[in-house]
C-alpha cells in the first residue's frame, strides 16, 4: 500500500506531540510525514523558557526533540520555514522560499502569538518592536532578553498574568529591579480570585518585585535609547527594557488566508477536523472546540493523542469532547494549583476557604452537588495531587471537606519527592528507585502508564502509585501527558467499561476472541484478555462463551501458581469451621502427595502448598471438599468469630451467618478478590471492619454492614452501609452491594477504591433507598449468579482438554 | 584450539491439537525443554521453557497480539523473536517451528557443540 502524505504546520508543543503520537502508533509505516516549524530549532518545551531566562535551565536542556530526532524518524522538518497558505483544491501547502508540499491529511498546530497592545513608541520605523522591547514567547526572544540584562538596571514587564510573572522572576534572578504593570486590579485574574491574587502579590513583593496595578501603559519613552514607560494617568517609570506579556491570541493567519472557518480560533468538530474541510485538522492553542480555546499543555496533548488515534486508525472513532482544565504551576517558586471555576455560580454552590496570610497559603473549594466545580490552592503543593485527581475524575467529595484541603498523613502521599535521593526505593514490590523513574521520564515516557510500563514501578501491589505520579510530575517539568488509555477498561480496546459493556451487549459479543475481532480490527492484546473475560462473564452469565486461553493459568487449573511452578490447594471451610474428618483427609493428602508445606491462611482455612499440576485432580478428589477459590478474582472467604454458641460476649450468631454467606456467594467472580467477615459483637475478633464486606452484630439484635474496608497494601476502615435487624436483611443488602460492585467497578478495582470513588452516601441511596430503581434487578442478577455456582474442582474428573492438568513435559525422543 | 560446530536438526513434536488454541504446552525435546504456543489464528511458536527473570513456566503464560506474558510476574516478551518488552531480561531463545501438512509440529533445534570436548 502506498503511504499517505501527512503534513503538520507548526512544530511547537502540539504539532511535535502529534508527530510523536502518530509514530508511537506505527504511523511511520502509514505516512510520509513533513513538519513546518517557523523557528529554526527542533521542538522545545516552551513552559521552560522562564527557566532559561532565570538561568536554572540551559538552552540545550529544554529540547524535547532535537533536529536529529526528526532525521532518525524519517520526518521531513522544514525548520525556520514559515507556511504561508494552503491550496485546498490542489491539496498543497505553500511556504516561504517557494516550497510546495502536497498532503493527503493536513494538521494545523500553529499555536498562538503574543498580543501586543496599542502603545505609542512601541515599534521602530520598520514596524518591528523597537530596541529594548521584547515579547516573551520564543527561545530567540529569551536569548535576546538575556543579552540585554547585562546593560540595564530596571525592567518593566507589561502584564501580570502567568507569563508576565515568569518573565519577572527571570529578570529578578538576573539582578534587575523589576516592575510589573497590570491592567486588572489583582494578579493572574484568569486563574485567581481577588483574595488569592492579593496574597500572591504580597508574597512576590517580599521577593522584591514592584507592582503597579490598574495601570494602562500608553507610551514607551526615550528617543534613541529606551528610557521608560508612561501610563494613562500620566505617571512614569524609568527603565532600560520592556517585556510585553499581555496575553496571547490564537495564530490563525494560515487558516484564515486559506478560507478555513475561523472565529477566535480555527473552528473544529469533535473529530478535530475543520468545519469546512474534512482533510484538514487543527489542534492546540490555535484550535477552537465548542467555543473554547485552550492554553494549557494537558488539553493540547489530549487532542494530539485523539487525532493520532484517528489518523492511524488505531481508533477511527476517537472523539474529543473538551477538557476539564486543571493545572499545577509554580509562580516564581510559589506552588499554585487551579481547577475549574474560580467563583460560585449561585447560592447553591458551597464555598470552602482556608487562609493563612502569614505563610502565603490560600485554599478555596467550590462544591456543586457534592463534587468539585472549582479549586484554588496557593502556597500548598502537598494537597494538590489528590485534589486535582478528584476534580479530573469528578469524584464525590468526602462529607468533611477539610479532608480534601489538607494533606493526608505525610507518609501516605505528600513526601516531598523533589528532595528524595535518587537511590530511594519507591516501588517496594519491584525495587524501582526514584532515579530510575526520573530517567524513564527523561527518556520520553511522560504519561503515568508509560512510566509504569517502562520501569515496572507500580505494577505490583500498586500502593506506590501516588508517589510515582508525584515523581512523574516533578521530573516532567509540567509536561505530564494524560494517557487516554487510563480510562479504558482494558488497554487493548479504546472504551470505558460502560461503553464496552454496551457494545458487547448490542453486538452480542459473547467470547473474548469475538471482541477482538469486532472492536479491535482482529488485533489481540495479551494484557486485555483476562479483563475482557471477567466483563463478558458478568454481562452474559451462562451464555458467556468461555475460551480457556483468555484465562490466567490459575483459572485454567483452579489453583494458585507458586514461584517454582507448582500450585497451592485451599479447600473451602465454610465460616472457617472444620471437622476432625476433614482434617484427617487433609493430612492424608498432604502426606501422600508430599506437600511442601501445610499452612493456616489468614482467611481461616488450610493451604496445601507445592502440588504439581498433574496431581491437582487426585488431590481434589481425595480431599472431597469444594474449591476455596483462593486463586482467582472472586469471593474468597468469610471469616467468623465463634459467636453465640461458645463466646460469653457473643450478641449475634456470627458462625451461622458466616456459613450462610459463604454458601451463598461461593465461587462468584468479581472485578477483584472480595474478602468478608462476620463478628458476633463489637469486639470484632473477625476484623470485619477491614474487609471488603464485613458484618458486626450489635446489641438489640441488630447487624452493621461495613463496605470498602482493607488491610493489605492499603489500610482502610470500611464505611457503614446500613444497620439492619436480621441476618436475612444482611444477606439481602450485602447481595445488592456485591452485584452493584460487580457491574460498576473497573477491572481490578478493589472495593476500597470503588466505595471511595462512588461515595458511601451515594451507595446508600442506590442500595438502601433504591434511588435509581435498580434494586430489583440487582437482586435478580445476583440470584442468577448464585444459582449458576459450579465447583470448578469437578473439572478434575472431567478436564476440558485432555492435557489440562499435565505439567510434566511431553518427552520427544531424540 | 576449540572450534564451534552447529548442526540443525528437526523433530516431530506430534499433532498440533495437543496445544489448545491460544495456549501453550511444555514439551521436552531430548534434554531441551521448550514452550510451544499455538495462536488462535493457527500459527505456532516455540521459546525456551523458563522465564529468564525467575524461571516462571512460560507455557502457562498468556499470549496475544504477538506477545507472551509470563505467569509469575507478567514479564513480557515478543513471541516470535523472544525480545523482552519493557524489562531488562535476556531475550528468550526461540526455535523455528511449523505445522506440517499432516498437522504435526516440526521444530528445528540447533545443537551447539564444542569440538574436541564431546
Amino acid at each position: 500500500m502506498e503511504k499517505q502524505k501527512l503534513v503538520v504546520i507548526g512544530n511547537g508543543m502540539a504539532g511535535a506531540r502529534l508527530v510523536e503520537e502518530v509514530l508511537n502508533r506505527g504511523g511511520g509505516e502509514q505516512f510520509d510525514i513533513s513538519v513546518f516549524g517557523e523557528e529554526p530549532h527542533g521542538n522545545y518545551n516552551r513552559i521552560l523558557l522562564s527557566g532559561v531566562l532565570s538561568g536554572t535551565h540551559d538552552q540545550d536542556d529544554i529540547y524535547i526533540n532535537p533536529l536529529e530526532w526528526y532525521e532518525r524518524n524519517n520526518v521531513k522538518l522544514y525548520a525556520g520555514i514559515r507556511a504561508i497558505g494552503i491550496d485546498r483544491r490542489g491539496k498543497t501547502v505553500y511556504a516561504a522560499g517557494g516550497h510546495l508540499v502536497p498532503y493527503d491529511k493536513l494538521v494545523i498546530a500553529t499555536g498562538s502569538v503574543p498580543f501586543i497592545p496599542p502603545i505609542d513608541g512601541l515599534h521602530d520605523n520598520d514596524g518591528a518592536l523597537r530596541d529594548g522591547v521584547y515579547a516573551f514567547r520564543t527561545l530567540d526572544d529569551c536569548t535576546n532578553m538575556i543579552g540585554r540584562t547585562d546593560d540595564v538596571k530596571d525592567a518593566v514587564v507589561i502584564g501580570g498574568g502567568l507569563l508576565g510573572l515568569e518573565a519577572a522572576r527571570g529578570l529578578l534572578t538576573r539582578g534587575l529591579n523589576v516592575h510589573v504593570v497590570h491592567l486588572a486590579a489583582y494578579l493572574m485574574e484568569t486563574q485567581l480570585d481577588s483574595q488569592s491574587g492579593d496574597l500572591l502579590r504580597e508574597t512576590l513583593e517580599q521577593m522584591g518585585v514592584t507592582f503597579h496595578l490598574e495601570k494602562l501603559t500608553t507610551e514607551i519613552l526615550g528617543e534613541d535609547k529606551l528610557a521608560g514607560v508612561r501610563f494613562k494617568d500620566g505617571s512614569e517609570i524609568e527603565c532600560g527594557m520592556v517585556v510585553i506579556s499581555a496575553g496571547i491570541r490564537p495564530n490563525v493567519d494560515v487558516a484564515k488566508i486559506s478560507g478555513l472557518n475561523v472565529r477566535r480560533g480555527i473552528l473544529v468538530n469533535d473529530d478535530l477536523s475543520c468545519r469546512n474541510d474534512s482533510d484538514i485538522f487543527a489542534i492546540g492553542e490555535c484550535a477552537e472546540h465548542r467555543d473554547v480555546t485552550y492554553g494549557l499543555v494537558a488539553p493540547l496533548w489530549e487532542q494530539a493523542s485523539i487525532l493520532a488515534d484517528r489518523l492511524t486508525e488505531r481508533n477511527p472513532g476517537a472523539r474529543y469532547f473538551g477538557s476539564r482544565v486543571s493545572t499545577k504551576l509554580k509562580v516564581m517558586g510559589v506552588e499554585l494549583a487551579v481547577a475549574g471555576v474560580k467563583e460560585p455560580r449561585d447560592e447553591q454552590d458551597e464555598v470552602v476557604t482556608y487562609v493563612e496570610p502569614g505563610r502565603g497559603i490560600y485554599k478555596k473549594l467550590i462544591v456543586r452537588d457534592g463534587h468539585i466545580a472549582g479549586a484554588i490552592l496557593l502556597g500548598d503543593g502537598m494537597s494538590a495531587p489528590r485534589l486535582l485527581q478528584a476534580f479530573d475524575r469528578d469524584e464525590a467529595l468526602p462529607e468533611i471537606r477539610a479532608e480534601m484541603l489538607f494533606p493526608l498523613s505525610p507518609e501516605s502521599v505528600g513526601t516531598d519527592v523533589e528532595s528524595l535521593p535518587d537511590t530511594t526505593q519507591v516501588c517496594n514490590c519491584n525495587g524501582v528507585t526514584k532515579g530510575q523513574i526520573v530517567e524513564a521520564v527523561n527518556g520520553g515516557h511522560r504519561s503515568f502508564k508509560a512510566v509504569c510500563d517502562a520501569t515496572r514501578a507500580g505494577t505490583g501491589c500498586g500502593s506506590c502509585k501516588p508517589q510515582i505520579q508525584a515523581i512523574l510530575e516533578f521530573a516532567a517539568d509540567g509536561l505530564v501527558a494524560e494517557d487516554p488509555s487510563a480510562n479504558y477498561y482494558v488497554p487493548g480496546i479504546p472504551m470505558s467499561k460502560p461503553e464496552l459493556a454496551e457494545a458487547v451487549r448490542s453486538l452480542e459479543l459473547k467470547s473474548v476472541s469475538s471482541v477482538f475481532k469486532t472492536l479491535a480490527h482482529g488485533r489481540e492484546d495479551a494484557g486485555s484478555k483476562v479483563g475482557l473475560a471477567s466483563l463478558l462473564k458478568t454481562v452474559w452469565g451462562s451464555e458467556y462463551e468461555d475460551e480457556r486461553d483468555a484465562r490466567f493459568i490459575n483459572d485454567r487449573v483452579h489453583a494458585n501458581i507458586q514461584r517454582d511452578g507448582t500450585f497451592s490447594v485451599v479447600p473451602r471451610m465454610y465460616g472457617g469451621i472444620t471437622t476432625p474428618n476433614e482434617l484427617r483427609r487433609i493430612a492424608d493428602v498432604a502426606e501422600k502427595y508430599q506437600a511442601g508445606m501445610v499452612k493456616i491462611t489468614g482467611g481461616q482455612r488450610i493451604d496445601i502448598l507445592g502440588i504439581p499440576k498433574e496431581h491437582l485432580p487426585d488431590v481434589w478428589r481425595e480431599l472431597d471438599m469444594p474449591s476455596g477459590h483462593a486463586y482467582t478474582k472472586a469471593f474468597r472467604t468469610c471469616k467468623t468469630c465463634v459467636g453465640t454458641d461458645f463466646c460469653r460476649f457473643g450478641l449475634g450468631d456470627s458462625t451461622t451467618l458466616g456459613i450462610d454467606i459463604e454458601k451463598r456467594f461461593q465461587g462468584m467472580e468479581m472485578p477483584h478478590k472480595v474478602k468478608m467477615a462476620v463478628s458476633g459483637c463489637p469486639r470484632n475478633c473477625a476484623e470485619a471492619t477491614v474487609k471488603d464486606v464485613g458484618v458486626v452484630a450489635v446489641e438489640g439484635g441488630k447487624w452493621e454492614i461495613y463496605v470498602g474496608g482493607a488491610a493489605g497494601a492499603n489500610v482502610r476502615k470500611g464505611d457503614v452501609l446500613c444497620v439492619v435487624d436480621s441476618p436475612k436483611d444482611v444477606i439481602k443488602y450485602m447481595g445488592r452491594f456485591i452485584q452493584y460492585y460487580r457491574e460498576n467497578a473497573r477491572y481490578l478495582e478493589r472495593t476500597y477504591g470503588f466505595v471511595e470513588r462512588i461515595g458511601v452516601e451515594r451507595l446508600r441511596e442506590i442500595i438502601m433507598d433504591d434511588s435509581d430503581g435498580v434494586a430489583d434487578g440487582l437482586e435478580t442478577d445476583i440470584q442468577a449468579s448464585v444459582e449458576a455456582y459450579f465447583d470448578p474442582w469437578k473439572e478434575g474428573a472431567k478436564p476440558v482438554h485432555a492435557n489440562q492438568f499435565v505439567s510434566a513435559p511431553v518427552e520427544v525422543r531424540v | 584450539m576449540m572450534k564451534t560446530e552447529t548442526s540443525a536438526q528437526t523433530y516431530d513434536l506430534g499433532p498440533v491439537e495437543q496445544v489448545p488454541p491460544g495456549e501453550g504446552r511444555r514439551i521436552s525435546v531430548g534434554h531441551i525443554p521448550v514452550a510451544v504456543f499455538r495462536t488462535r489464528s493457527g500459527e505456532v511458536y516455540a521459546t525456551q521453557a523458563l522465564c529468564p527473570h525467575r524461571a516462571g513456566p512460560l507455557a502457562d503464560g498468556i499470549i496475544g497480539g504477538g506477545e507472551l506474558h509470563c505467569p509469575l510476574h507478567a514479564y513480557k516478551f515478543d513471541l516470535e523473536t523472544g525480545t523482552p518488552i519493557g524489562n531488562e531480561c535476556k531475550a528468550l531463545r526461540t526455535y523455528p517451528i511449523e505445522v506440517s501438512e499432516r498437522g504435526e509440529m516440526i521444530i528445528t533445534i540447533e545443537k551447539r557443540a564444542r569440538g574436541g570436548h564431546r
